[in-house]
């Protein structure tokens, strides 16, 4: 039942990251593709935590956690760079 | 792929919380796609897809700490890590969008003026 | 420092000479034990970049912030998760029927806490729950620019979160 709902579940993530490519295809301001690549990066922080229940691997979730960290750090950095010009002041 | 030494009850409420996690996020991103302001389109992302991913780590936190007798706590940091900075980008995106006057003129009423 | 307390020091002295915000050092250790087996290699390694992070990164700690009682802090959390739960299913179907009908709208909420910290704590708990993002906090005029996706009656919200969010908060950091 499990192997069943992850599928399942690989595949809605799966149309959701599509959903969130195309919203940072369309833009269409660029705080609109920060906030999609912000999405983006939760969602495949979710695909990456599946695949590591679909191969019984158990150890991604270090990668799981850099994307989360990186994800974080990347969007502020974005959005900071909008408000004041620079990123570290 | 699943221990079959795992109980039904267990299996069955780490199935519900990986489908329910996926649900929940595929709505932030139908939010995300198909909402007309950018305001609007901020709240999805920030509450249902955090909590779509926090009901997926749970559930993997489960499975993992079955399936290897021990508690796997690494998950849940990653959900508490999220938890915590999903509003502080949102507040800051949101922040962006103010500073850039995106959306002024659309939807949303009381516009702040400067 | 070390050579004053091998004369004349007891072992707690020790402790805050070494460590300058224990608390955070605390949570630093903690978070290092998590991520690896626990081991005495481990337990050694995390102390030691416990005190070295928390003393480095002392200087972006403005101020600190005092929590009066940790046990209403967990309650408050613990509620904190239902109502991110509850909101998210408002949200969803929102989102989902009645896309085409909704009021978003700004407001500002007049806030009564001045902790740096538990002002941080308002304004992500508003951020996770019903309908609402914080998006600007103004520091002079002591208000939260918050966006609402469906809003109706900006008073019944403000009293809203007021009793629910920020009274407790105030009650926990003793603002």
């Amino acid at each position: 039942m499990i192997e069943w709902a992850v599928n399942l579940a690989i595949t809605v993530f799966a149309v959701a990251i599509i959903l969130n490519l195309y919203r940072l295809a369309i833009g269409p301001d660029i705080v609109d593709r920060i906030l999609a690549l912000d999405t983006l990066m939760i969602n495949s922080i979710a695909l990456i935590v599946l695949f590591d229940i679909r191969l019984s691997l158990g150890i991604l979730f270090e990668a799981a956690m850099l994307i989360a960290l990186m994800g974080f750090v990347g969007t502020v950095a974005m959005t900071k760079y909008l408000l004041r010009g620079d990123v570290i002041e | 792929m699943t221990p079959s030494s795992m109980p039904f009850l267990l299996e069955l409420f780490i199935s519900l919380l990986l489908v329910a996690g996926a649900l929940f996020a595929l709505i932030g991103s139908i939010g995300l796609a198909r909402l007309q302001d950018f305001f609007m389109r901020l709240h999805g992302p920030t509450k249902a897809s955090t909590l779509g991913l926090g009901c997926l780590l749970i559930g993997s936190l489960l499975y993992f700490s079955f399936q290897k007798g021990t508690v796997s706590v690494h998950e849940a940091i990653v959900t508490v890590f999220l938890f915590a900075t999903a509003p502080v980008s949102a507040h800051m995106m949101a922040k962006a969008a103010l500073f850039r006057a995106v959306g002024k003129g659309g939807p949303s009423r009381n516009y702040p003026e400067n | 420092m070390i050579r004053h307390w091998l004369r004349e020091g007891t072992p707690h002295e020790l402790v805050t000479a070494l460590v300058a915000t224990p608390l955070f050092a605390g949570f630093l250790l903690l978070l290092w034990l998590l991520m690896n087996e626990f081991s005495f290699g481990h337990l050694l390694l995390g102390s030691a970049l416990a005190v070295v992070i928390s003393r480095v990164t002392q200087p972006f700690w403005p101020e600190r912030s005092r929590i009066k009682y940790p046990g209403r802090l967990l309650l408050y959390l613990g509620r904190l998760l239902m109502d991110i739960l509850k909101s998210n299913l408002i949200v969803a179907r929102r989102i989902l029927f009645h896309s085409r009908q909704l009021q978003p709208g700004f407001f500002t909420y007049p806030l009564t806490l001045t902790d740096d910290f538990a002002v941080t704590m308002l304004a992500s708990t508003i951020s996770l729950t019903p309908g609402t993002v914080s998006a600007h906090y103004d520091r002079e005029g002591r208000t939260l620019l918050i966006h609402c996706l469906h809003l109706e009656d900006e008073a019944a919200l403000i009293r809203d979160i007021h009793s629910r969010y920020e009274l407790p908060l105030q009650e926990i950091f003793d603002d």
